[in-house]
């Protein structure tokens, strides 16, 4: 797997997202912060306004998800054949490079010069536009906050609010720096002028790229879920449209989309309906006069068809939400970019040593960055039970001897030798109560140094409890 | 969280005093036997009792943890309820134990014993039926709904006995839902993490101005305490059984012993 550019170097010492977290500006925590709780509050607050039982909802998504996946032999020849009468063309991609290459010949193929993108975490993870620039393709990202981070050479730090760690200050400096007007931080500004500039792209585009939220095996249906419109000026100025979709955004039928996407836009945004919801059921075609003239489906497994092996199968019915990383109390300290990858949060834990591969272990730290406290679990649209995945990794992790995450986990070995013999789990106990004579901040014990830090520890008491309890029976 | 249906109940009751209030706070299973005797209950503590194996689950070596989970299902043996002062080592019973040992010839061991285990407020509310408390506590108390409470019955046991009692002010936090940062061995291997998911947790709390924290865990009061301690203001924690028993001793119904 391609890890990110711009990622901060995984440090000599302690845990990696522990150092970011250790030196991150107090800006960035509090843009992060502050979104994601409120975005976890909007969530919780509709789907208890909305439904009588939410959970029955999230119930009946993961299961429609985890059929799917379980049938996917079944389904992704059905959604295939189905793209295929609507007059689509369908690519398989087995990784990012040849996902790369197909949607680079295409775009060279027709002579296209500039296209126009919308948000697409797929495209993110092949790094499409660093590759289209060396074959001489200006790739323009037309979701604000794409558009943002790609003037500022930045990476997204959430899968859907990408820009949630700039400040509308940094955003207007940034557009200063880019030549799109004097400083102006007033978000109504901002947007305007970033709409000037693309609109200029979208009309001379050669081409439009998107990914897509499903991909109906029924009707062959792509739905695309946005809020700024720019997705609809993708699909319908130019004449080509590109669509890179994960195998796993399959759904069964046009029907179950009511279930999705009322629990998608919800999970996400807090909203009860995005601005845009596209449905596209092929190319501009007799009795379909809008959409572009050709229509190009690529379809991408990158490491999924492994996961969908094991026994991690169930992360992916994952529909790219974010309201496991909103509602994370370590990504509401750390922000995305501490995850070194496309995927952040509870679900990037999981899922990027999964599409590592062979890699895994260097990415093996990311399942430890969590207290197991299953706020994740408990928000998940589509059930997944977020914190036994990152439980099993790190299980995974231990067995694989990785380096990365034994880092700063006292070893386990000696305490279980001791909470096996009694008799030693007694002594220890006693022996304990010298510690209260010790100067336990300045010892050089490197798991009681991290405790002593910033907390106190409280007096030791071993077998206090055992001895009352014994002398009342003696009574 | 798997929380086992139609756990064993009744009044003869082993005690897991837990490996905290074994090494520290000794008052909480001291105030867990005398609550449970007042309800009627004969109260049983396995010596060979040591830790329930969630630091070794935690940390990712299950192979550790599985032999102290072996270890605590041959101390408790039996029929009847084991009950607990932590919602975090009961779930470790009845949850991480069945993902540890899923593929274990021994599983039908340890879903037993899981199937016996409970949080000791879910025990007097869902096992020994018990409604109200009777007594006074003329406080304003935040109550930490600690993690490891999710989907299970305490946070509403813990609710309705606090609540029931005269005087008494249950006071709501911001970001309730949040963590204490505490996890085990998370705490050190990502200090820096933990220690600022705390320190926004004692802040939110302090917000409320309670007289007291209250929780059903003491791992987490033990991290808040820690915290809060060394920022140089203290904060009065407290279990919840800790609560219940005090209410007991000033309607004189048991003497503090």
């Amino acid at each position: 797997m391609n890890t990110n550019e711009h990622e901060f170097a995984v440090p000599h010492f302690g845990q990696p997202i522990d150092r970011f977290v250790a030196t991150i500006s107090g800006e960035v925590y509090a843009a992060v912060h502050s979104a994601s709780a409120i975005k976890s509050d909007k969530r919780a607050q509709l789907l208890a306004a909305d439904y009588a039982d939410p959970l029955k909802l999230r119930a009946l998504a993961g299961q429609i998800k985890q059929h799917t996946l379980d049938h996917l032999d079944r389904y992704l020849p059905q959604a295939v054949a189905s793209l295929e009468r609507n007059g689509a063309r369908v690519h398989c991609a087995a990784d990012g490079e040849e996902a790369r290459r197909i949607i680079g010949d295409l775009l060279q193929q027709r002579g296209a010069k500039t296209v126009v993108k919308s948000k697409s975490m797929a495209t993110e993870e092949i790094h499409l536009n660093d590759y289209l620039a060396t074959r001489g393709i200006e790739s323009v990202e037309t979701d604000l906050g794409e558009f943002i981070l790609q003037i500022d050479g930045d990476t997204p730090s959430h899968i859907v609010t990408p820009v949630v760690h700039k400040n509308r200050r940094q955003i207007a400096q940034s557009f200063e720096r880019h030549g799109l007007g004097a400083y102006n931080d007033e978000p109504e500004t901002i947007t305007r002028r970033a709409r000037r500039f693309m609109r200029d792209r979208f009309l001379r585009a050669d081409a439009g790229l998107t990914g897509a939220n499903f991909l109906v095996a029924e009707s062959g249906r792509l739905v695309l879920v946005t809020n700024e419109g720019n997705s609809r000026f993708s699909l319908s100025a130019p004449r080509l449209h590109i669509a890179l979709v994960g195998i796993e955004k399959i759904v069964p039928a046009d029907r179950d989309l009511g279930v999705f996407l009322n629990l998608l836009v919800r999970s996400a945004t807090g909203q009860q309906f995005t601005a845009y919801t596209e449905f596209i059921s092929g190319p501009r075609a007799d009795g379909r006069p809008s959409g572009a003239e050709e229509l190009h489906v690529v379809l991408l497994d990158n490491g999924r068809t492994d996961i969908l092996g094991a026994e991690y199968r169930e992360i992916l019915r994952c529909i790219r939400c974010g309201a496991c990383m909103n509602i994370c109390p370590v990504y509401r300290q750390a922000s995305g970019h501490a995850y070194r990858a496309v995927y952040p949060g509870p679900v990037g834990a999981v899922l990027t040593p999964l599409l590592a591969g062979e890699h895994f272990a260097q990415f093996a730290d990311l399942p430890k960055a969590c207290s197991v406290c299953g706020a994740c679990g408990d928000a998940c649209p589509v059930n997944i039970a977020l914190p036994d995945l990152l439980l099993r990794l790190r299980d995974r992790a231990k067995r694989a001897h990785a380096a990365l995450s034994a880092r700063g986990t006292p070893p386990m070995g000696g305490f279980a030798a001791v909470a096996t013999h009694p008799p030693l789990w007694r002594a220890a106990l006693t022996a304990s109560r010298l510690a209260n004579r010790l100067p336990l901040d300045w010892l050089p014990v490197p798991p009681l140094r991290a405790w002593t830090r910033r907390r106190t520890l409280p007096e030791f008491r071993g077998g206090a409890f055992r001895q009352w309890f014994k002398q009342r029976g003696q009574q | 969280m798997i929380v086992p249906a139609d756990r064993a109940t009744g009044k003869k009751v082993q005690l897991m005093a837990t490996c905290l209030c074994d090494a520290f706070f000794d008052d909480v299973a001291k105030a867990t036997v005398q609550v449970l005797e007042y309800l009627g209950c004969e109260v049983e503590f396995p010596e060979g009792q040591t830790c329930c194996g969630q630091p070794a689950f935690n940390a990712g070596d299950w192979s550790a943890a599985r032999r102290m989970v072996r270890h605590a299902a041959r101390q408790f043996t039996g029929s009847g309820p084991v009950v607990l002062p932590s919602g975090s080592c009961a779930a470790m019973l009845f949850h991480g134990a069945s993902l540890a040992f899923e593929h274990e010839p021994d599983f039908a061991t340890v879903s037993d014993l899981a199937g016996r285990t409970w949080e000791v407020l879910d025990f007097i509310v869902s096992g020994l039926g018990v409604k109200t408390w009777e007594g006074t506590c003329a406080k304003k108390i935040a109550f930490h709904s600690s993690c490891h409470l999710r989907g299970t019955g305490t946070p509403a046991a813990a609710r309705q006995l606090l609540g029931s009692l005269r005087g008494l002010e249950l006071v709501g936090h911001a970001e309730p839902e949040q963590c204490c940062g505490f996890g085990g061995t998370f705490s050190v291997a990502f200090p820096h993490v933990s220690a600022n998911m705390g320190l926004l947790k004692l802040q939110n709390i302090r917000a409320a101005e309670p007289d007291l924290l209250v929780a059903a865990d003491m791992s987490c009061l033990m991290h808040l305490r820690g915290l809060a301690e060394k920022q140089g203001h203290p904060l009065p924690v407290r279990h919840a059984i800790q609560v219940l028993r005090d209410a007991l001793v000033a309607e004189r119904k048991i003497h503090h012993e």
